[in-house]
């Protein structure tokens, strides 16, 4: 109990806590200050509660439904379209934050997956990943995540050949993830 | 909205009938992420609430609006590089930016810049790929994002 106050008051819900006594006090007093930013809070957070949980459900859903292992099989059996194909797939159902990714990159290069692959991993990554994409989809609807994906695409692949071709015939290494991050 | 409720209550059937115990362990790690990033996104929803209330519409319409021109895509993607901001806070806040006034294009180019280039995370990139590959990657990176901007603007 004793924990459970201290996590609420000092932790991570310390300005939801002081912003909820605002509020109250808003209330009793008419401050308008309070008033207007507590109208601005519950517009939004009344929308947004309505369906995250949802899509908390179907990101669930999606993470143990889909088998990273099963595609990494695949990288590296083509390096040609369908290579380029394998590894966004790979890339989108990663989750996590970056730091996430650059130990798969490492563990890519090793493998002597090509440097555009590499790349263009880290921009799939980066950008499309499934449950973001859900998030984006939910928040700013269908038609603005289907063109950001649409535009995107092209962009992170031409950045896989620039870095490709940019790196012919000179040595490109990276440093392993656990020297790296320190 | 209705749409996310069919296929939630669709997906969620078929995993059942599918399998049990793998349903049950997906809802507990959807509902953990749930817990995970709900501060985070609180506190974001208030300070945003707060700077809504604080700046007045005109000057965030002058400054993100429509008509804002080059200002509104210069701030957008300044903001964007610089801001370490997850995704999953990012897209509420951009929703909360687009009912406000700001317009579709700058929004845009707020999301790729934040998702492509990360001028804080520099560092960690340097030390993994070296500096020369890092700063090839982050320039290429928010020359893209900010075409990205642009082609929504003309589509959406």
């Amino acid at each position: 109990m004793k924990k459970a106050i201290h996590k609420l008051v000092l932790g991570e819900y310390l300005l939801v806590v002081l912003f909820g006594l605002a509020l109250l006090i808003a209330r009793f007093t008419g401050w308008s200050f309070g008033l207007g930013a507590g109208k601005n809070f519950w517009a939004f957070f009344s929308e947004m509660i309505t369906f995250l949980p949802l899509m908390f459900i179907l990101i669930g859903l999606i993470d143990v439904w889909t088998s990273k292992e099963k595609i990494e099989r695949h990288i590296g059996s083509g390096s040609g379209l369908i290579g380029i194909i394998w590894i966004i797939l790979l890339a989108m159902l990663q989750g996590g934050p970056l730091y996430g990714a650059f130990p798969v990159a490492y563990l890519l290069w090793k493998k002597v997956c090509s440097l555009k692959n590499i790349f263009i991993y880290l921009g799939a990554f980066s950008t499309l990943k499934i449950p973001m994409l859900t998030f984006e989809i939910g928040f700013l609807g269908l038609k603005f995540s289907l063109l950001r994906t649409l535009f995107t695409l092209p962009v992170f692949i031409g950045i896989g050949y620039v870095m490709e071709w940019y790196y012919r015939g000179k040595e490109f290494s990276m440093a392993s993830p656990e020297s790296g991050t320190r | 909205m209705l749409i996310l409720l069919i296929i939630t209550v669709l997906a969620l059937i078929a995993s059942l009938l599918a399998d049990r115990p793998k349903t049950v362990a997906g809802l507990k790690k959807g509902y953990k992420m749930f817990l995970g990033i709900l501060p985070t996104m609180l506190n974001v929803l208030i300070l945003v609430s707060l700077a809504l209330y604080l700046v007045p519409k005109e000057t965030l319409a002058k400054w993100l609006g429509a008509n804002s021109g080059p200002i509104g895509y210069a701030t957008a993607a300044a903001i964007g590089s610089i801001a370490l901001i997850p995704a999953f806070v990012a897209f509420p806040l951009a929703a909360m930016l687009l009912k406000s006034g700001v317009g579709y294009a700058v929004t845009a180019v707020f999301i790729t810049t934040l998702l492509m280039v990360g001028v804080l995370t520099l560092p960690v990139k340097v030390k993994f790929f070296g500096r020369k590959t890092a700063l090839l990657r982050n320039g290429l990176s928010f020359l893209g994002a900010l075409l990205i901007g642009l082609m929504m603007r003309l589509f959406m």
